[in-house]
């Protein structure tokens, strides 16, 4: 589908509605995802409980006691229609700290090998892009990075890791994202680091926000440590 | 306060759940049978929504360390208070001391106990229920404290009110569910289809407060069965390469990377969750959502006009 394309629009149950920009992952189709759900934030309508943000959709979650599917589609067709064509809030930009390799990316050399980089290009290539999060999901404040150089593309491993260690900064197919909490998982660990993504104590528990920018900036270990 | 002698398998506390963090990765949460716990908080003459103590998968003991008024309903489970069966689904006011014991039995799964004024629990992110993989809230343990919000003095007289059998969902081990066709039908072939509404498929032990996983003709896939990841709701159910379904359920990711073939009604959620795994078996009828939507609110409006012919005697123990 063509990214001026008006979405396509399905109830998904009876408690939410699924709007389909597109069926690739594409940086215009996720601007689209987030101008939407920023506009329906802005003026929401009574019974609209919360948006769900992703590549290329938003899933809109309403409580179907107090709405009807009818009454949801009708504003959310009068949205799409007003719903401004281009970007108008402008995006943060997030540093990310990263110890690369090592025992902190064990496999940046698998990573480099693979694609006949030494350890140095990859990071330099990784850490040279800006990145948006595009989603987020999996697991509490886990990012997926969009914008990641194609030369870095690398499959998932074939057997995931049982535990992996929050702020590992990884490779899957296209994406680049960081493990927000300790959890098992599959994806190229490169880096990581010692930013708290998630904490549900903290007044602000999550560092990132769906659409921010992320830039990497690599650190050597002892940067890293925090009473350095 | 409430003392818990001996948690279940499963015991947590679990409001309605947490609304407005499932853009950052953080599950919705809340009760597996929505109906049960929301009935168990209006008979206790509590929100809808308040936190409820939900157990499940095995026995449980507690302790009251106050006289108040409590509820207990849900499914697969039995009511003894000092040793005496007492009826679920009901309001009944207890003494301090009282010895509450659910013993499991077949028919279901998950029981929830409403105590009046709710539980005073820490709220994060904006409720108290708990979602144990992120380590949010807690699985409850032999000693632990929970507290309670308010008096609970002046609801003594909602004592003995209770919710008639027609009304609760219809339970069971061998289940018709609701369900609406998903987004990915295109993504399916025609057997595959064909197999989803006419097929039974069995409830496999892999069930959680995440997800159950069923078993039956595999359903086949025209296109594959990778999407571009995308939000869920409880209730879609989701077909991976292996093409066994697995149905979502409140502690489940907030986006998914298969096809979704199906979700359930809203109003047929409760009789999965309370399905039990391993034994359990269920097949789907296909309904639109506007069919879905008017079962959903007609089961609301039974619910409160159920509890409005409110029994004037009340029961002391």
């Amino acid at each position: 589908m063509h990214s001026n394309d008006l979405p396509i629009i399905r109830a998904l149950g009876d408690s939410a509605i699924l709007v389909e920009f597109g069926d690739k992952i594409d940086s215009l189709i996720n601007q689209q995802v987030y101008r939407l759900d920023a506009w329906l934030k802005a003026d929401t309508l009574a019974g609209v409980l919360e948006s769900l943000p992703a590549y290329t959709s938003l899933v809109i979650q309403y409580d179907p006691g107090y709405l009807n599917v009818s009454e949801v589609l009708a504003w959310l067709n009068d949205k799409i229609k007003s719903c401004p064509k281009e970007n108008t809030s402008s995006q943060r930009l997030i540093e990310v700290p990263v110890v690369y390799g090592g025992k902190s990316g064990v496999d940046l050399s698998a990573v480099a090998a693979a694609h006949q980089l030494s350890d140095e290009e990859v990071i330099r290539i990784h850490s040279q892009n800006e990145y948006t999060v595009a989603m987020m999901g999996f697991t509490p404040g886990f990012a997926y990075l969009s914008g990641m150089d194609p030369r870095l593309s690398t499959p998932r491993l074939s057997t995931p890791r049982i535990q992996i260690p929050a702020g590992s900064v990884g490779i899957a197919g296209a994406q680049t994202g960081i493990y927000s909490i300790e959890s098992p998982g599959g994806w190229q660990l490169i880096g990581r680091t010692a930013l708290t993504l998630f904490n549900p104590l903290k007044q602000k528990p999550f560092y990132f926000s769906p659409g921010d920018k992320v830039r990497f900036i690599p650190i050597s270990p002892a940067e890293a440590e925090p009473d350095a | 306060m409430l003392e818990v002698l001996s948690p279940a398998f499963v015991t947590t506390i679990q409001d309605s759940g947490r609304r407005g963090y499932q853009r950052y990765g953080v599950p919705l949460s809340g009760p597996m049978d929505w109906f049960a716990h929301r009935t168990a908080n209006r008979l206790v003459g509590n929100l809808s929504e308040a936190a409820c103590l939900e157990l499940g998968m095995s026995a449980a003991q507690l302790r009251l360390e106050s006289d108040t008024l409590i509820a207990i309903t849900g499914a697969g489970y039995r009511l003894l208070v000092n040793g005496k069966a007492l009826p679920m689904w009901t309001a009944l006011w207890l003494h301090k001391g009282a010895h509450i014991e659910f013993s499991k039995v077949p028919g279901g799964t998950w029981a929830y106990l409403a105590i009046a004024g709710g539980f005073r629990e820490p709220q994060i992110l904006g409720s108290c229920s708990a979602y144990l993989r992120a380590g949010i809230g807690r699985q409850l343990q032999p000693g632990d404290m929970l507290s309670v919000s308010g008096t609970a003095a002046n609801k003594r007289g909602l004592a003995g009110r209770y919710l008639p059998e027609d009304v609760r969902p219809a339970y069971g081990t061998e289940l018709e569910l609701m369900a609406i066709l998903g987004p990915h039908i295109d993504r399916f072939n025609q057997s595959g289809l064909e197999s989803f509404w006419n097929g039974t498929y069995k409830l496999t032990p892999k069930a959680d407060r995440m997800g159950f996983r069923l078993q039956g003709v595999p359903l086949t896939h025209s296109k594959g069965a990778d999407i571009i990841s995308q939000g869920m709701v409880s209730g879609v159910v989701q077909v991976p390469a292996d093409g066994q379904p697995i149905v979502m359920m409140p502690d489940h990711p907030t986006s998914g990377g298969y096809t979704q073939i199906a979700v359930l009604a809203t109003t047929d959620l409760p009789r999965l969750a309370q399905c039990e795994p391993g034994i359990g078996q269920v097949c789907f009828r296909r309904v639109d959502v506007e069919e879905a939507q008017k079962v959903y609110r007609k089961t609301l409006a039974s619910l409160e006009t159920a509890l409005l012919d409110d029994q004037e005697d009340w029961m002391q123990l």
